[in-house]
Order: C-alpha cells, then structure tokens, then sequence
C-alpha cells in the first residue's frame, strides 16, 4: 500500500473561551481525537450536524490553524515538525480549499482572471504571459469559457461561481482538496453538474477530496469512505457502502432515517432525535450522545465509549451490534 | 369549495430592460387540508408566485390573474387593508432564512404576542399565555424562559420553530412554507417537517411547500406542482409524479438526483433557467431539453394532461422515450 496523503492521528483542537476579569478560560473541545487515512484519489467524507467539529477539521488539514493535540502528516511530512515559513508554504500547496457559499468566497471587485491568477503570483514566479496560458487552461478544464476571463463574479450563476472555485483551488496542482459542502447552495440539477466535474477531477488528476457535507444523498454516491462525527468525536467511520447498509452507531443510524428519500421502499422508520446538539461548553458525561440516543444504558452515562472495530467499520458505541 | 383557488396568474416586474415575466400562467387549486409541494431550480418565479398571492411584492410587480380567490374572496380587488386583514391571520408564510426573518431588536415573545395584538385583540396576560402554548406546541423546551429570549440567543432550528408558532398563533387555514428546511440539518428538517405536517392534521390547515429538494416532496407533499422559468410545467399526485414524470424537466431533475443514479456520474441537466435576456423562443425548456425537436424550438407547446410539452413522456421504460422520439421525427 502506498503512503498515504493525509495520515491523522487523534487529532485535537480546543478554544479558549474569555470568561472576564478573574475567571479561568473555558474550553471549548471542538474537535476531540479524529484520526484516519486518505489516498490519493479517494474521497473521504465527513458528515454530521453543524457544530460537530467538521469545519475545524478542515481548518487544521488545509493549516490554516494549528492542532492543540495529536499529529498528523500530509503527503509523508510531519506538520508539527515543520516550522520555517518556506517549508510551510510549500507544504500549503498541496492542499487547497473550496468554500461552501460561491456568492461569499469571490472577489466581487476583481475579475475572473485576476482570482484564479493570484495564487500563482504569490507562489510562483511565472511571468503575466505564462499565468494567463495557465489560468486559461484550467478555465476550460471546469468547463468555463475563455471569454469569461475578464469578467465579474457577479455575472456568473452560483453553479458557475463554484466551478471558478474549484479551478481557484487546482491551479496550483495540489493534491488534496478540502470540499466543505460545495454543493448544498446549490440546486439539484447544477449539483449534478458539479459533482460530475468534480469526479471527473479527480480521475484525471488523482486527487484526494475530504468532502464536507450534511447531505448522505451526495456523500453516498461521491465518497469512498465515511467519518461520521458527532460534538467533535468521530463515532462511526469505515467504508461508505458499509456504513450505510449497516449502520452501527445510533446516531448514524438516525441520521440515515432522517434523510428524506424519494425512493419509497428505500425509506427507514424514522428515528427521532429529540432535541439539538448540546453545547460543546458543557458537553454532557460517558458518550456525548446519550441524552439523544434511544438506547443509551447505565454505562453510556458515565464512561466514554472506546473505539472498536467490526470488520473495516470502527464504531464508538457500547451497544453497537455486530 | 376550493379553499385556495388560482387561475392563470402571471406577475410581471418592470425592469430597466423592458417587461420581465416572472410568473407566466400558473394555476393552483387547494381545498382545506391539502399539502401541495412547488418544486423548481432556483429563478423559476417559486417564490414570486407565492409572493403575489400575499400582496408581499413591490410596486414595480404588475399582478393579473383570471382568478384569484381565497375562501370565497376575491384577493385581487381587495385593498391593501382588507389584505392586511387576512394575511398573518389566515394565510401566513414561512421564509427560507429563520435567522434572518425575526427582528433581532425585540425579543421572541414580543413578536410572537404582536400577531395575537395585531389580529385577535383582547388582553396582555391572555397573549402570554398562548405565546407559551404555542411555543410549547412546536416543542421548544422551557417557554416561559424562552419568551424573553432575542433571536441571536436561539438556533437556527428553534428560530424556525419560533417563526412557525407566530404563523399558526391564529389558527390559519392556509401556510406557506418557503424552503422551510433549506438551511438546516437533516435530523432539525426531520423534525420541523413532521412538526408541520402534524400541525396540518391537527388544524386541517391547507399547506403549500415550497422547495427544490424532490425528497422532501416525496416524504410529505400530496400534490406537486413543477415550475420552470415562471411556467407550470406540471401538476401531478405526488406518487404518479416520481413514477411516470411527464414532463421532460421533470424527469430531469429526479434523474439528477445522487440516490437515483447507479453510475459514477450524475445525469446533469446542462445550462440554466434562462434569465430576462436569454429566453430561448417555442418552449422555456428546449435548450436543455434532450429530446427537443425543431417544433420544440419554434411553437409554445400545448398542455396536454396538465403537462407543458409537445411531446409528453409516456411511462417511465426507455422504450417509450424511444416512441415519443420518433413521434416527434414523423411530426
């Protein structure tokens, strides 16, 4: 097996949070130990509810922040261990980044070309002649024209918006992309085109997706493997097909029952979740979703649940089944 | 009778390009206790339609319809006070956005007690009162201590959830719903959705869904009604819709979807709803459409069974595609 891509291990972030004058800091545990594996030219997924640690996470493997516990390496290099400025920026290329909302991440006040341009101005020392050979070339890799060049971001629909995203994240070749929910602005129709750009990417350039969403629907057909996370623990992770015909822990099981499906014989009994995630603040004792869960015992209450495996799938749960 | 009864509505907006029709011809009959899920992409006049309907749209919207009752009222020759006397009363709205739709300058249970001062009158201890009855109806956990809550103080779950006790604080008979669920998690739509439909068996409230998502059609709506670029498409039972789609955009949009794919890629419908300046001519849809024809391109096509097509689909096998296609050759 060759080396892979991103190699985490019980991976923490925690933050402070400024109580006053006097007063201890508290913590607030944002992500609590998530460690997995991810090759070239797979998708990982990340599911879960807003809240749950999904957004930090993608904060710490683009390395935007720092994490408060545990190590992980991209591409065979340690991140802790690297600390020069020029190390760091190298290693920064490898990974690039496509935000949820295509109307907020763009410019408004700068055109097409100068957008996708930048990131090679900064890491590169090409000339005009050659960033513009290159932006247009990975212009019509999204499947956008080279007359939309000179243009604003406010002429583009949002479908387009995202593809201008995705090429703003490839030019510099990297080869991991972090998608935190490229598609959930968008409608049906233009999320089929994207997702297919998308696939079609990453074939042709064997790239790695850590794919954010909340929609199972698009994570079951686009991901190869799935973490499901629940207040900052992952509590489910393993192969995508496996995890959803076989659900093990009680919160992926009722995250599956509450998607809507418009195939009626695919449709579960829906368990209800009563209630929200509680505050990460104050996250209650033993496993974090016993309040919510419906078959949470005695033990679920005072200790936390330890990671085990069945098969491929690992499953935080004292009552998951075999 | 027909709680709700619209014919050939069409709202057109002045713009500094000339006339802009937004909702071209839509239709839509409701009795009491129905759901009716609109279901179309973004920019296919969903909401305007909806809009025009409470009197919500500026004044540069030009409203005309053959017909346009609620309960036995004409809603168009209605003046603006009579209006205000209905909507929030018998026909409320809940918008995309709870976040963004309550005023984050008074608290909850002032906005939630302004519709019961604003419609039914009558005493501030009685308004508390049903304020936490009905806070407690949509299952917000301790309502007494939540009424003094501000907006920014609640989830986007609860706020929806505050929105939706204002809109039934008068027992409406009709709800609209505008993509209720679009901005929140999957277990908080689950609940939210259920939440609204048990509130319209409870009241027999009529309830129209707007959205894009063909699931939650699938899981809650009766009727549906598929607009494209401001045209009814469609108007199906909800059963026949996901079985025997009719129209080609509809059959469209549910190929589109992830679950209903087997292979790696997604049959994208390519381009987008035209806008004010890019209106193809003959039908909306031909340029997307995969089995357009020339006459497609030239003549607005009839309704044919409540479908706008010139060449309906018939059945859902590929081998009937097949037939319509070389029905069309032959035309």
């Amino acid at each position: 097996m060759t080396e892979p891509l991103i190699k985490a291990r019980d991976l923490h972030r925690h933050y402070p949070i400024k109580r006053g004058w006097l007063q201890p800091d508290q913590i607030l545990q944002a992500l609590g130990g998530a460690s997995f594996d991810l090759h070239a030219g797979r998708t990982l997924a990340v599911v879960g509810e807003s809240g749950c640690g999904k957004s930090t996470l993608a904060r710490l493997i683009t390395l935007i922040e720092q994490p408060t516990g545990g190590r992980f390496s991209l591409a065979g290099q340690d991140v802790s261990q690297i600390t020069t400025a020029a190390a760091k920026r190298q290693l920064r290329q490898l990974v690039q980044i496509v935000f949820q909302d295509p109307y907020g991440s763009l410019n408004p006040r700068q055109q097409i070309g100068t957008i996708l341009g930048e990131p090679l101005l900064i890491n590169t020392n090409m000339t005009t002649q050659q960033r513009r050979q290159e932006v247009l070339a990975m212009m019509g890799r999204v499947g956008l024209r080279p007359e939309h060049y000179h243009r604003y971001p406010h002429m583009f629909s949002g479908g387009q918006r995202q593809r201008i995203a995705i090429a703003r994240a490839l030019i510099l070749k990297p080869k991991i992309v972090v998608l935190d929910e490229p598609v959930s602005a968008l409608d049906v129709s233009i999320q089929a085109q994207v997702l297919n750009l998308l696939s079609e990417l990453q074939q042709e350039l064997d790239l790695a997706y850590l794919f954010i969403s909340h929609d199972l629907s698009v994570v079951r057909h686009i991901a190869d493997d799935v973490l499901v996370m629940y207040l900052g623990k992952p509590v489910e992770q393993g192969p995508c097909e496996q995890v959803f015909a076989q659900p093990r822990h009680p919160y992926t099981q009722a995250l599956l029952s509450a998607t809507p499906q418009t195939d009626p014989s695919r449709r579960m009994e829906r368990i209800k979740l009563v209630g929200e995630l509680p505050s990460p603040l104050d996250p209650p004792p033993g496993c974090t979703f016993h309040p919510r869960c419906q078959s949470a015992a005695l033990a679920c209450q005072q200790q936390v649940p330890a990671i085990r495996s069945y098969g491929d799938v690992q499953v935080a749960c004292f009552n998951a089944q075999n | 009778m027909s709680l709700l009864e619209i014919r050939n509505l069409v709202v057109e907006f002045a713009t500094a390009h000339g006339v802009f029709r937004a909702v071209d011809g839509v239709n839509l009959e409701l009795a009491k206790g129905d759901i009716v899920a609109v279901v179309g992409e973004s920019g296919s006049g969903k909401s305007v339609a909806m809009l025009a309907l409470m009197g919500l749209l500026p004044w540069t919207a030009n409203i005309s319809a053959d017909v346009m009752r609620f309960d036995g009222q004409d809603m168009l020759a209605m003046s603006n006070a009579q209006r205000r006397q209905i909507i929030g009363k018998d026909i409320s709205m809940i918008f995309q956005e709870p976040m963004t739709s309550l005023n984050p300058c008074f608290t909850v249970g002032y906005q939630i007690t302004e519709v019961l001062r604003q419609h039914l009158g009558g005493r501030r201890r009685s308004h508390q009162a049903r304020a936490i009855e009905l806070l407690q109806q949509v299952g917000i956990p301790a309502p007494e201590s939540r009424l003094r809550a501000y907006p920014h103080q609640l989830s986007g779950g609860m706020c929806q959830r505050v929105m939706i006790a204002m809109m039934i604080a008068c027992q409406p008979k009709l709800l609209i719903a505008d993509e209720p669920t679009t901005a929140l998690d999957v277990t908080i739509q689950a609940q939210i959705l259920d939440l609204l439909v048990d509130l319209q068996r409870q009241h027999g409230m009529a309830l129209v869904l707007i959205t894009h998502d063909m699931a939650v059609v699938a899981e809650t709506a009766d009727k549906v009604l598929v607009q494209y670029a401001g045209q009814q498409v469609e108007q199906k039972p909800v059963a026949e819709l996901f079985s025997q789609p009719g129209h080609p955009y509809t059959h469209a949009l549910l190929n589109a979807l992830p679950e209903r794919s087997s292979s790696r890629l997604l049959e994208a419908i390519p381009g987008v709803v035209p806008g004010q300046l890019d209106r193809p001519t003959g039908c909306l849809f031909n340029p997307r459409c995969q089995s357009a024809q020339a006459l497609c391109r030239t003549a607005e096509p009839p309704r044919q069974d409540g479908v706008l097509c010139h060449f309906p689909r018939v059945g859902d096998d590929t081998a009937s595609t097949q037939a319509v296609i070389e029905e069309g050759a032959s035309v």
